[in-house]
C-alpha cells in the first residue's frame, strides 16, 4: 500500500520536474528564439563576477553562461518576486489573490493523465509510467482545461477594472469556442484507437499501417491533427491567438496582476504549452512510441531485429516522448513568432463557421471509413 | 521567398502592389502559415549556423545579428554628424575663442552662456571666463559652429552618449569643453570585423 503511494508521488514528482523544467526553460527559449529569428542577441548580460578569491576560478565557467542568457530568467524571477504584492482598490482581495492560483493549478493537474511511458517491469512490480492511470484520460483533460476558464474569469472579475474584464470574457468565450472543436477532432481518434484512455491510445499507435508505416494518429487523421493542433494553439492564448492578453495594445485579464501573481500567470501560460505539446504528442504522433520498437527491441519492416532490454526500451520511450514534446515546443515557439494576431470576428469565423464544421465532417468520414474497412 | 499574392504587372503607380483575390490554398490558411513557419526557421537556422562559425572564429564576413553590443562595440559614427561640443585651443593652450557671443546669440535653444573677460594679451580683446553648455536642451543644429568667426567651437568629439544624474550634470564647463579631443575616424566595422550598419 505504502510503497503504491510512494510509487506514485515519485511519478508525480517525475512529471513535475519534466513540466516545470520545460516550462521554465520556455522563458528563455522565447528570448533567444525570438532573437535569433529577427537578428538580434537576445539576453546575454544578466549575470554576476565571483570578487572572492576562493571563488574566481568560477568566472570562466560563468562567462558562457551568461553569454548565453541562461541567467536572465533568475533576474527575471528575483524582480518579480521582489516586487509589491499588491491588489486592486475597490476588487476582490482573495478572489484577486486565488486567481493565480486555480489557473496554475488546472494546468498541472492535467499532465498526471498523460503516459511518458509503457508499464515498468521492475522488483516484480508493474509500473505504468503514468501519474493517474484513468480510463477517461482525455475526458478528464479537458475537463481540467475547461476548468481553468475559472482561474481566467475570476482574475478579470476580481480586478475592478473594466478592461481585465473585458480580457476575460474575450478568453472565456476563446476557450470554450475552441474546446468545442478540441473535443469534436478527438473523436475521430477515440474511434480509431477504440479508447478514451490515453495509455491504450498510445499503446494503439504501436501497431503498424501496410507493414511498414507506424500507425499514428496523424497519419490516420490527418485533418484532425491539423484541426486539433490550431485548436490546441487557441487554448494556449499565445500569438496568433493572444486576444484575451494582447499585451501590447488591447489589455488582457491579467492588467491588474503584478509580481509573483503575473509570474504565476505567464508559468502557467508556459504550462499550457507543453500540455499542449504533451497532448498533441500523446494523441497524434505517437506519445512515448518509437517507430518499430517493440517490448523486446527494435523490429524493422526488412525483416532486420535489434534486441533491447526492459529498462533500454522503457529509456527509448521516455526519451522519445520528451524529444517529441519539446520538438512540438519548438513548433508552437516558431508559430508564436511567425504568424500575426487574428482579429476578433476572424477568430470566432474560424472556431464556429470553418475548423468546427471540418472537423464534425472528419468524424462522419472517420466512422464511414471504418465502417467500410470492417465490412470488407 | 517572393510573395505569391503579388502578381506582376499589377503594380500601382504610386509603387504598392495590389493584391489579386486570394487563392483558395491562400484562403485556407494553413498552407500559408506552414509557409510563415518555414521562412522563420529558414532565418532561425542560418543565423544559429553563423553564430555557431563566429564561435570557432569562421564566416566573420557574414553577420549573424544586427545587434551593436554598445559599451563594448560602439556604432559607426559618420565623420561629419555633430556629437558633442568642444572648445578648440590655440597652440599655447588657451581657448580660441574670443567671447564674441555669436554663438551664444544664434543658439535656437539658448543653451550657451559665456561670460567674457579681459585677456592679458595686448592682441586679443576678450577671452572666455565662463563657457557653459547645457547639452541637456542642446538640440545639436551645430549653428554655434556655424556662427563661430574663430572657428573656435566645433562638434566633432564623436562623443553621443551623454548622460548625466541631474540636470545640471548634464551643462558643459569650459574646462570640460576643453578637455574635449577630435576624435580619430572609426572605422565602419564593429569588435568582431563585422561591417556594421553606418
Ligand atoms: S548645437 Fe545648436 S542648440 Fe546646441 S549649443 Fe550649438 S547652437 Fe545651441
Ligand atoms: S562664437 Fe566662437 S569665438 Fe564667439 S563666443 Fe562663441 S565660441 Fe567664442
Amino acid at each position: 500500500m505504502w510503497i503504491d503511494v510512494a510509487i506514485k508521488v515519485g511519478l508525480a514528482m517525475v512529471m513535475m520536474l519534466i513540466v516545470i523544467n520545460i516550462a521554465g526553460i520556455h522563458s528563455w527559449v522565447e528570448r533567444k528564439q525570438s532573437a535569433v529569428i529577427q537578428d538580434r542577441w537576445g539576453a546575454n548580460r544578466a549575470g554576476f563576477t565571483f570578487r572572492a578569491p576562493l571563488l574566481r576560478w568560477l568566472n570562466p565557467v560563468m562567462r558562457p553562461i551568461i553569454y548565453l542568457g541562461l541567467l536572465q530568467p533568475l533576474a527575471d524571477l528575483m524582480k518579480l518576486v521582489a516586487k509589491e504584492n499588491w491588489s486592486p482598490v475597490g476588487g476582490m482581495k482573495w478572489l484577486h489573490a486565488s486567481a493565480p492560483f486555480f489557473y496554475l493549478l488546472f494546468a498541472f493537474v492535467g499532465f498526471s493523465a498523460i503516459p511518458f511511458g509503457d508499464t515498468l517491469h521492475v522488483a516484480g512490480r508493474d509500473i505504468s509510467l503514468q501519474v493517474a492511470h484513468l480510463n477517461v484520460g482525455f475526458v478528464f483533460i479537458f475537463a481540467m482545461a475547461g476548468l481553468g476558464v475559472y482561474g481566467i474569469v475570476l482574475s478579470g472579475v476580481s480586478s475592478n477594472n473594466n478592461y481585465a474584464f473585458l480580457g476575460a470574457v474575450r478568453a472565456a468565450s476563446q476557450m470554450i469556442s475552441y474546446e468545442v472543436t478540441l473535443g469534436a477532432t478527438v473523436i475521430g481518434i477515440v474511434m480509431v484507437y477504440g479508447s478514451l484512455d490515453l495509455q491504450e491510445i498510445v499503446r494503439g499507435q504501436g501497431a503498424l499501417l501496410w507493414g511498414w508505416l507506424p500507425k499514428w494518429g496523424v497519419f490516420v487523421q490527418p485533418l484532425g491533427c491539423i484541426l486539433f493542433f490550431t485548436a490546441a494553439l487557441a487554448e494556449t492564448k499565445r500569438i496568433p491567438f493572444d486576444l484575451p492578453e494582447g499585451e501590447s495594445e488591447i489589455i488582457g485579464y491579467f492588467t491588474e496582476y503584478s509580481g509573483t501573481k503575473f509570474g504565476m500567470f505567464m508559468l502557467a501560460d508556459f504550462v499550457e504549452t507543453v500540455m499542449v505539446a504533451a497532448l498533441t504528442t500523446t494523441l497524434f504522433f505517437g506519445g512515448w512510441q518509437f517507430p518499430y520498437l517493440h517490448a523486446s527491441g527494435f523490429v524493422f519492416p526488412w525483416g532486420a531485429q535489434v534486441a533491447v532490454g526492459h529498462y533500454g526500451v522503457v529509456a527509448i520511450q521516455v526519451i522519445s516522448f520528451l524529444i517529441k514534446v519539446v520538438l512540438f515546443c519548438w513548433l508552437l515557439m516558431t508559430i508564436r513568432w511567425t504568424l500575426p494576431r487574428f482579429r476578433y470576428d476572424q477568430l470566432m469565423d474560424l472556431g464556429w463557421k470553418r475548423m468546427l464544421p471540418v472537423s464534425l465532417a472528419n468524424i462522419a468520414v472517420t466512422g464511414l471509413v471504418i465502417l467500410l474497412i470492417e465490412a470488407l | 521567398m517572393e510573395n505569391v499574392a503579388r502578381k506582376p504587372g499589377t503594380v500601382t503607380p504610386a509603387g504598392a502592389p495590389k493584391r489579386g483575390p486570394l487563392s483558395f490554398w491562400e484562403r485556407i490558411y494553413v498552407v500559408e502559415a506552414a509557409r510563415g513557419v518555414w521562412i522563420t526557421t529558414v532565418h532561425f537556422c542560418r543565423n544559429m549556423w553563423r553564430h555557431t562559425l563566429h564561435l570557432v572564429g569562421l564566416a566573420k564576413d557574414k553577420q549573424a545579428a544586427v545587434t551593436v553590443q554598445y559599451p563594448e562595440e560602439l556604432r559607426y559614427v559618420p565623420p561629419r554628424s555633430r556629437t558633442r561640443h568642444r572648445i578648440v585651443r590655440r597652440e599655447d593652450g588657451s581657448p580660441r575663442c574670443v567671447g564674441c557671443m555669436m554663438c551664444e546669440t544664434i543658439c535656437p535653444a539658448r543653451c550657451i552662456y559665456i561670460v567674457a573677460e579681459e585677456d592679458p594679451d595686448p592682441n586679443i580683446e576678450k577671452r572666455p571666463k565662463r563657457f557653459d553648455i547645457d547639452l541637456g536642451m542642446c538640440v545639436f543644429c551645430g549653428f554655434c559652429v556655424e556662427a563661430c568667426p574663430e572657428d573656435a567651437i566645433r562638434m566633432d568629439t564623436q562623443m553621443v552618449d551623454l548622460a548625466a544624474y541631474s540636470r545640471n550634470g548634464m551643462i558643459l564647463t569650459l574646462d570640460q569643453l576643453l578637455a574635449g579631443e577630435p576624435a580619430a575616424p572609426r572605422e565602419a566595422t564593429n569588435a568582431l570585423g563585422e561591417r556594421v550598419h553606418g
